[in-house]
């Protein structure tokens, strides 16, 4: 689960494409590479040079490597974080491993044999200057792709789809929309924000008196919701379907069973689904943004795993959960 | 020779070419005066009234270690609650409230006074050859102040509406009037401030002892790495404490006298405009991380340099360069007064890239450090006594700790990973590396100089092994679980999520911790009841502690031995080894012994 390996197939059919491709970009050398002259040793290398941009080809597509226990993002934004982490995990791997393996080897390198002082070495200039240098330059290029990435997930498009202002409460969430729906739940009885798939929504957020946390785990995101200042960023979710939120900010007694969900659809059943709310909040003045069954979005509204809720959340990129009414 | 004994008088030590500089005690009158002082109050007296830098040193120990074992079972509380979804153990007002005194009493109160008031105040006139700290009776202050505030803190479960509930870092508006009232936050907000002054105080003793009472002998570049750490753990104590202190004033402000200072009163406007007068709530947030993450390396500082004591002792090599260590430290404290904000970075209201290159970039340094370990440990000749395997656990958390901190240092992935359990795993992975690993091989390596009597190196070792494997087994599950978004500081969960499983393994690990601490409760008695001489210097250490008596005596020293080097008792015990300061090493056949008596 944590480290699901590449499958053989996807690896193969990765290093068939590269090698394609390398042959067209390096063809002269490769041409160089194939001639008799070079002996026994040709192919291997060649082998070896294909296998290793192959490598590098899947380390930057990123998609064939392991998720390493995180969600591979149901945004546009949350994937580019995921992508992020795949690079940080696997520099983590390789100088975290490194280290590892110079601690264990000085201690079973170096356990005492004899009473013998040992050489009373107390500078290498040389290396100090290395292991200087190096960690700077890991640190430059991690920080290169931070700002890449980062750039990309607080990007605000100047004319989203559509606006929601969420605002957080104790212990609730309220979700206000462009035509004046509003859609109010509070602790387990999980209100549902409603967004439409592979459009961009842009969220304002704020709090009504504590600090909140919006945060959906398969979207990689989380905000603060504060009181006094507004927050914004934009989401482009890229499949139908419900994926489950929570507030992670410490906000007081029922902080731990403070809900919601998301739930996307086509932009058609999102404009569906905001007129007909609307209509009925209009002739409903006094629902207090709560809504019938048949317009709550959520099939039956209530968090995961506290009400023997089989969870359709949760596993979001599913998709079409219970969305027969909405057509997507 | 170079191994002749250079005899001072107090006074010598005290002002070396200050104002005493004419006043000369001869040795028997010396001897008097410390005869004097040793039939002094005994007893409970002694320890109520003591200005002694090693009982207070002990007191701020002793009272440290009761500290964490509190907290510790306050922990186990906490995770026998999550080893179910729906656990009704505790209430989710009483969950709020134990972590809220796990964080407050393990941070405010363990592991920093732990470091800076106990071993240091203990170890570090020691290491300089100073006969107490340079303001003794402030220190006993710092003391009582910290205690006070301990008591103050715990009473917090006993006032009406029991103890904070808002988190160890209080944040704005939670911990204002209206969301939490009752006296359980003002009782903390108060503990912390007199703690906090307790801090201050020995931050100033810290900086005045080691500025102004070295020995002859002992320059800046010759002070231990732990007193060189201490040193700088105390500038940043100066920098971080006051800061929390003036918050949690203003806080305290907000809640009784009608201010409005991080309150958001008024500022409420759907239409998104603005009103100037109301408060900020974000100021509480800049404000207190502005002291908490100095204050994170003023929990790590001192252990980096219990480490770094330990691991040369148990290589029988001098620390590896040693001035790039130094160097490492000043570079991680001048960067931890500016990251605070990479605590923020989901407020969405501060500069990212600034923070977050800042934040990566204390990786170098420490780095540098890590690698300087590895290389005193290269070519050394390694034994594992109880402090080694400690400082080794501690190389292995840490450097875990260190590799996730590195990616939480990246905003995106913070967003991602932000008030989850994958944070969680992260800070106690930090935490426990250097405040329990460092902090206890610290107490094992240090126990024989303060009561002239050693601890079992077999039960050292299994309250080693036994901590070491529940330290993966309880945090490594956090990580994943973290991942698959659990957010922190909840007290139940989704059951369908597939989360119980994790939390259960982690679970098992905090209870095998909980068990390794009995061993050394069980050491600590052997050892009182059957106890073994340890002798001045069971370790064949380096630096200057080790040549005074076990334990030493009232103002530590009758006698010196020359200081030209970072490990003077090594100098003095292996005369053939001696190292020329600042050049390659030399090999031990005569020709450094020259230069260095040279030099005297």
């Amino acid at each position: 689960m944590l480290l699901r390996a590449c499958s053989f197939r996807v690896f193969w059919a990765g290093s068939d494409s590269v090698s394609a491709v390398d042959s067209s970009l390096t063809g002269p050398s490769s041409k160089t590479s194939e001639n008799p002259g070079q002996g026994t040793k040709s192919p291997r290398r060649r082998r070896l040079a294909v296998a290793g941009v192959a490598l590098g080809a899947v380390l930057l597509t990123g998609c064939q490597l392991p998720t390493f226990g995180a969600y591979k993002g149901a945004t546009s934004q949350g994937r580019s974080t995921f992508h992020l982490w795949q690079g940080f995990f696997i520099a983590g791997l390789i100088v975290g491993g490194f280290t590892m393996v110079l601690i264990l080897w000085a201690i079973f390198r170096y356990r005492r044999r004899s009473d013998a002082i040992p050489r009373q070495t107390q500078y290498h200039t040389l290396t100090e200057i290395i292991y200087t240098i190096s960690p700077i330059l890991i640190v430059l290029g991690l920080f290169v792709a931070t700002v890449l990435v980062e750039n990309e997930v607080t990007a605000v498009e100047p004319h989203p789809y559509t606006t929601i202002h969420v605002y957080a409460f104790q212990w609730g969430w309220e979700f206000q929309y462009d035509n004046g729906v509003k859609v109010i739940g509070q602790t387990t009885d999980a209100p549902t924000m409603m967004v439409p798939t592979n459009e961009t929504v842009r969220v304002y957020l704020r709090s009504y008196d504590v600090l909140h946390g919006f945060y959906v785990p398969e979207f990689n995101f989380s905000r603060y919701a504060s009181p006094g200042y507004w927050t914004s960023f934009d989401l482009n979710v890229l499949h139908n379907g419900v994926y489950r939120g929570q507030c992670t900010q410490l906000c007081g007694l029922y902080h731990s069973i403070m809900f919601f969900n998301v739930r996307s659809v086509d932009p058609g059943a999102y404009q569906t689904w905001l007129r007909a709310t609307g209509a009925f909040q209009r002739t409903h003045p006094n629902s207090i943004g709560q809504l019938p069954a048949s317009l709550h979005g959520n099939v039956n509204g209530t968090a995961p795993g506290y009400s023997g809720n089989s969870g359709n959340s949760g596993t979001g990129n599913s998709g079409n959960t219970g969305g027969a009414l909405y057509g997507d | 020779m170079a191994t002749q004994e250079v005899r001072y008088t107090v006074t010598d030590v005290i002002a070396p070419g200050g104002a005493h500089e004419h006043i000369h005690y001869p040795g028997e009158e010396y001897a008097e005066r410390i005869e004097h002082h040793e039939h002094g109050p005994s007893g409970i007296l002694k320890w109520l009234t003591s200005t002694d830098h090693k009982v207070i040193g002990l007191s701020y120990m002793i009272t440290a270690i009761v500290v964490f074992y509190i907290s510790g079972i306050m922990a186990l509380v906490m995770r026998l609650q999550l080893t179910s979804p729906h656990s009704s153990l505790l209430s989710f007002a009483q969950f709020n409230a134990l972590f809220t005194m796990h964080g407050s009493l393990m941070l405010y109160l363990f592991a920093g006074p732990f470091a800076f008031g106990g071993l240091a105040n203990y170890i570090v006139p020691l290491q300089i050859g100073a006969p107490d700290m340079a303001f003794p009776r402030l220190n006993a202050l710092s003391y009582w102040l910290y205690l006070t505030g301990s008591i103050t803190m715990m009473l917090g479960f006993f006032v009406a509406g029991g103890a904070a509930q808002f988190g160890w870092v209080a944040y704005a508006p939670l911990s204002s009037a209206t969301s939490s009232p009752g006296a359980g936050p003002d009782v903390w907000i108060m503990a912390l401030v007199l703690t906090g002054f307790s801090a201050i105080f020995t931050g100033v003793n810290l900086c005045g002892t080691i500025f102004y009472l070295r020995a002859p002998g002992m320059t800046m570049w010759r002070m231990p790495i732990f007193t060189w750490n201490m040193l700088v753990t105390g500038i940043l104590i100066l920098i971080a404490f006051p800061v929390l202190t003036a918050a949690l004033v203003m806080l305290f402000c907000d809640r009784h006298f009608g201010t409005h200072i991080y309150t958001a009163v008024g500022c409420l406007h759907v239409n998104g405009t603005h009103m100037a007068s109301c408060g900020s709530p974000l100021l509480w947030q800049n404000l207190f991380w502005f002291f908490g993450h100095p204050e994170v390396y003023i929990l790590a500082l001192p252990f980096f340099g219990i480490v770094t004591e330990i691991l040369p002792v148990f290589s029988r090599r001098p620390v590896f360069g040693y001035k790039g260590m130094v160097f490492a430290t000043m570079a991680i404290a001048a960067l931890s007064t500016g990251v605070w904000a990479h605590h923020m970075f989901t407020t969405g209201a501060v500069l990212l890239p600034f923070f977050s290159f800042l934040s990566l970039l204390i990786a170098v340094p420490t780095g540098i450090k890590f690698f300087n370990w590895i290389g005193t440990m290269w070519h050394g000749q390694l034994t594992f006594n109880t402090p080694m395997l400690f400082s080794i656990g501690f190389l292995f958390a840490f450097l875990m700790g260190g590799v996730t901190g590195i990616m939480l240092a990246s905003p995106p992935i913070d967003f991602a990973t932000h008030d989850t359990y994958f944070v969680v795993a992260h800070f106690h992975q930090v935490l426990f590396g250097t405040a329990v690993f460092a902090g206890f091989a610290g107490v094992y390596y240090w126990y024989p100089k303060m009561f002239g009597r050693m601890l079992r190196d077999n039960l050292g070792k299994w309250h080693f092994w036994l901590m070491f494997i529940g330290f993966w087994v309880t945090f490594m599950p956090q990580y994943v679980v973290g991942l698959l978004g659990m957010p922190r500081r909840v007290a139940s969960y989704p059951s369908n999520l597939g989360w119980q499983s994790y939390n259960i393994v982690s679970t098992v690990g905090a209870f095998i911790i909980g068990i390794s601490f009995v061993f050394l409760l069980v050491n600590f008695f052997v050892s009182w009841r059957k106890p073994i001489p340890a002798g001045d210097n069971p370790w064949d250490a380096h630096t200057l502690e080790w040549f005074t008596t076990s334990p030493p005596p009232h103002h530590n020293y009758t006698h010196l031995p020359p200081i030209r080097s970072e490990r003077p008792t090594w100098d003095y015990n292996h005369p053939e080894h001696i190292v020329v300061p600042h050049g390659r090493s030399a090999r031990s056949n005569g020709h450094a012994n020259g230069k260095v008596k040279a030099g005297v």
